[in-house]
């Protein structure tokens, strides 16, 4: 089942080289600054530098939101600073249409490609697939730092076509054409748009190089005795999104290579019949289907929710068994339910689009699959509960954020009950209900999965911890804050206020939400305040943290905690450890904890 | 820096299990059948719409079939020529693949060249436009073979490392098997689905 064979089959080989290893890094440790920080092959190495792109990219992301929440919050209102930074984009102190369309759709790529796929896959598949399974480095450590480094040629391209002429694209992050192909219908949809395909492209080919890679190390690389079912949750989660992204990614590329013809050699794949208002022309195109691209678009899009909250759910799982010192309640049932949701991901994208003339039959098909997703949901939240359950807890900022985490996956699951029927759909679609439940289920709670890991691992990453009064803030106050901004939209959703909308005021039915725009777009200004602490307290403790002095602080089982401090590359000096239990023996046999690396005693007892 | 990576290449290769890299290779093959699957399908559902315009399929196509199974073949005979030691073989046989496979390119381009003078052009969204784009990237992913076999190419030529690693001349050999059925597959494709 292990790779005992790849690893110790030839154990006098392979012993000789090791101990060879162990001495090569203390003796002669000649990695110049540019192999150890920049094209660095060392996993821990490229997941740092994922998660620190990641974080630029969440800043700026996050700071587009709260510029177009300025403008919703206080429509009426001029902020003439506003003109001094965007120039033409804010004329006379208020957001201009194109940029508010231009800032939205960005803040939508930005966030759900470069942060929570990018940025939370890249980092946590990187740290924590070798260290966790008893792995040197990846399977290829050379793909491993071009996935990288194609992600930072991604966000370079994504980051230009914010500073050019036209602007960056701007027809919504899910570049529907006709808009997205037609330069003359919009500003956006002029050069922008050919850096948004260009930049996806190789986000596209960074995110397949990365998941071949997680893939098969995991499959191939595991230590002797470490079978598929004593992995840590986290490698089955981190496992099955790198099986999404492979199988769904290719499917986008495919849709934009097309798009990209459509756009300038002259093919109608998605266009037809088409009058441009603005240039007065109607277009030669004929028999192409916009359907088309919706479809190619979310047999990637639905899967991508997964991916984004997936990894979020294997860091919740294992931060909450380590510190509810108790085993994870179901073990077999978490990785089924992984396993029941990867399967429906590519089963289900159709119920994104009820309202475009979508066969009702068809339809209904994909309302039940829909459904279906609440049953692997629901075990998940269930053994996520019980497993807290008369749990001996330690409240450290990791285990707050993952009962965040929770706290945010039902609330934001139940509506999507609601959304999942296509007769609901059809008075919610497109409505700030939309926006409330796929912020509170994949936005908030996917990077509350992404704050407990980072506060759980960093101490393994840096050797030091960050600063836990600073975390207390950043929980409290992005836990109460999320929902403060989420929760109304769900009212003002149901009573039919649309999203993508610049502005409310001029409407007789939604102008009654003035207030609680405003209220919302000033809790969302404090919440993001509040992530700057975050990154803040990152960054200093990097470097001013409290030292790591033991090897295991949190008294986890996992092999992590094997490895020294500050692991070099190779992670163990001298043998791979041998894996002789699952990862989850907490409170067994009187015992606090026993690691993955202990042998089973004859007198112990069956979990 | 020894990364277990390295240690394990230079072990001589027993063990049972696949190698990592000959793994990634497969889970990369289903990845790039994915793309072919959606572009393949996106061209079914097309099919139905009105506007939908065909081509006659040039016999110029049937010659780059032929040639891609042929370079198969030679490919084939280059892992048993490497097996068996004899680089002088060996090279003989990866020289002749990549040349055969830009023999396929150029055919492929002479194909569409061909529907181009028939009138088919990016104009119109019918099945010649989707051949121009499936096929186009299927070159592309020709050519990425041949630039592999190149690397391993002036890898035989190095004199001063002595290299018997199996593994990057079975990884080629099998990627390039695979842009070889994945060719004959589009061809049966494009004439059946007409």
């Amino acid at each position: 089942m292990s790779n005992e064979a790849t690893l110790h089959g030839h154990s006098e080989v392979i012993t000789s080289h090791d101990a060879h290893h162990g001495e090569h890094e203390v003796h002669h440790h000649k990695e110049t600054f540019i192999t150890k920080y920049v094209f660095s092959q060392d996993h821990k190495m490229i997941c740092k530098q994922f998660i620190i792109t990641g974080m630029v990219w969440a800043i700026l992301g996050g700071l587009m939101s709260v510029l177009f929440r300025l403008q919703l919050g206080y429509p009426d209102q001029t902020f003439p600073w506003l003109e001094d930074i965007l120039g033409k984009w804010a004329k006379g102190g208020k957001i201009q249409p194109e940029f508010y369309y231009a800032l939205t759709t960005m803040h939508g790529t930005v966030l759900v490609f470069f942060v929570l796929t990018g940025g939370l896959s890249g980092t946590f598949a990187n740290f924590l697939i070798p260290l966790q399974i008893g792995a040197r480095d990846m399977a290829s450590p050379f793909l491993n730092m071009l996935s990288y480094w194609f992600f930072f040629l991604a966000s370079v391209v994504i980051l230009c076509s914010l500073f050019i002429q036209t602007g960056p694209a701007s027809g919504g992050w899910t570049v529907y054409p006709p808009l997205s192909a037609l330069g003359d219908a919009n500003e956006g949809s002029k050069a922008g748009m050919d850096y948004w395909i260009i930049g996806m492209a190789l986000f596209v080919v960074s995110s397949l190089l990365g998941g071949l890679n997680y893939i098969s190390t995991i499959l191939n690389m595991r230590t002797k005795g470490m079978s598929m079912t004593r992995l840590p949750l986290t490698i089955w989660a981190l496992f099955f999104t790198a099986v999404l992204g492979v199988l769904s990614f290719p499917v986008l590329l495919s849709g934009l290579i097309l798009l990209l013809f459509d756009r300038h050699a002259g093919t109608s794949f998605y266009l037809s019949d088409i009058f441009i208002a603005s240039t007065q022309k109607a277009l030669p195109n004929e028999g192409g289907s916009a359907i088309l691209f919706q479809h190619l678009f979310w047999f990637l899009g639905h899967p991508e929710v997964y991916i984004i909250i997936l990894p979020a759910m294997g860091l919740v799982s294992e931060v909450m068994a380590v510190n509810s010192r108790k085993p994870i309640f179901g073990y077999m049932a978490m990785v089924g339910s992984l396993f029941a949701i990867a399967i429906l991901a590519f089963l289900v994208w159709a119920h994104h689009m009820f309202v475009t003339g979508l066969n009702p039959f068809l339809g209904s098909v994909f309302v039940l699959l829909t459904l279906l997703i609440a049953v692997p949901s629901a075990i998940k939240v269930f053994n996520w509960l019980t497993t807290i359950w008369r749990g001996n807890i330690r409240f450290t900022p990791a285990m707050l954020f993952a009962i965040g985490f929770v706290s945010l996956f039902i609330s934001g699951g139940l509506t999507g009950i609601f959304l999942g029927n296509s007769t609901l759909d059809i008075h919610l679609h497109d409505t700030y209900f939309v926006i409330a439940h796929f912020h509170i289920v994949m936005g908030v709670s996917a990077f509350f999965g992404m704050f407990c890991g980072v506060y759980h691992w960093f101490p393994k990453m840096y050797g030091r911890y960050m600063n836990n009064l600073m975390a207390y803030i950043h929980f409290w106050v992005t836990l109460i804050g999320a929902y403060l901004i989420f929760w109304p939209m769900h009212y003002e959703g149901l009573a039919g206020m649309p999203r993508r909308y610049l502005d409310y005021s001029g409407w007789l039915s939604f102008n009654q939400f003035g207030d609680l725009n405003r209220f919302i777009s000033t809790v969302a200004m404090v919440v993001f305040a509040v992530q700057l602490l975050f990154v803040f307290n990152f960054f200093y403790s990097i470097f001013k943290g409290r030292k790591v002095i033991s090897q295991n602080p949190w008294g986890a089982n996992t092999l992590e905690w094997t490895a020294p401090i500050r692991p070099g590359h190779g992670n163990w000096p001298g043998e791979i450890p041998e894996v002789h239990r699952w990862a989850y023996d907490y409170g067994k046999d009187g015992r606090e904890f026993i690691p993955q690396t202990e042998p089973i005693s004859a007198d112990e007892s069956k979990h | 820096m020894i990364t277990s990576i390295e240690v394990k290449d230079n072990v001589t290769d027993q063990r049972k299990k696949i190698h990592p890299h000959k793994f990634t290779l497969w889970v990369g093959m289903g990845s790039i059948i994915m793309m072919f699957a959606a572009f393949t399908s996106a061209y079914i559902v097309k099919r139905q719409q009105p506007g939908w315009t065909t081509f006659d399929i040039p016999v110029t196509f049937w010659y780059s079939t032929a040639v891609i199974i042929l370079s198969s073949l030679s490919v084939q005979l280059a892992v048993k020529a490497f097996k068996q030691r004899s680089i002088i073989e060996y090279r003989r046989y990866i020289t002749a693949t990549s040349f055969l496979g830009l023999v396929f390119i150029l055919l492929q381009f002479l194909g569409f060249k061909h529907i181009w003078n028939q009138g088919v052009t990016f104009k119109g969204s019918g099945a010649g436009q989707f051949l121009y784009i499936i096929a186009g990237i299927h070159a592309v992913h020709v050519l990425g073979g041949i630039i592999a076999l190149l690397v391993l190419f002036i890898k035989a030529f190095n004199r001063k490392i002595r290299n018997y690693n199996t593994v990057p001349i079975e990884v080629a050999s099998t990627y390039w098997h695979f842009v070889d059925i994945l060719w004959v597959y589009l061809f049966i494709f494009f004439l059946v689905i007409h």
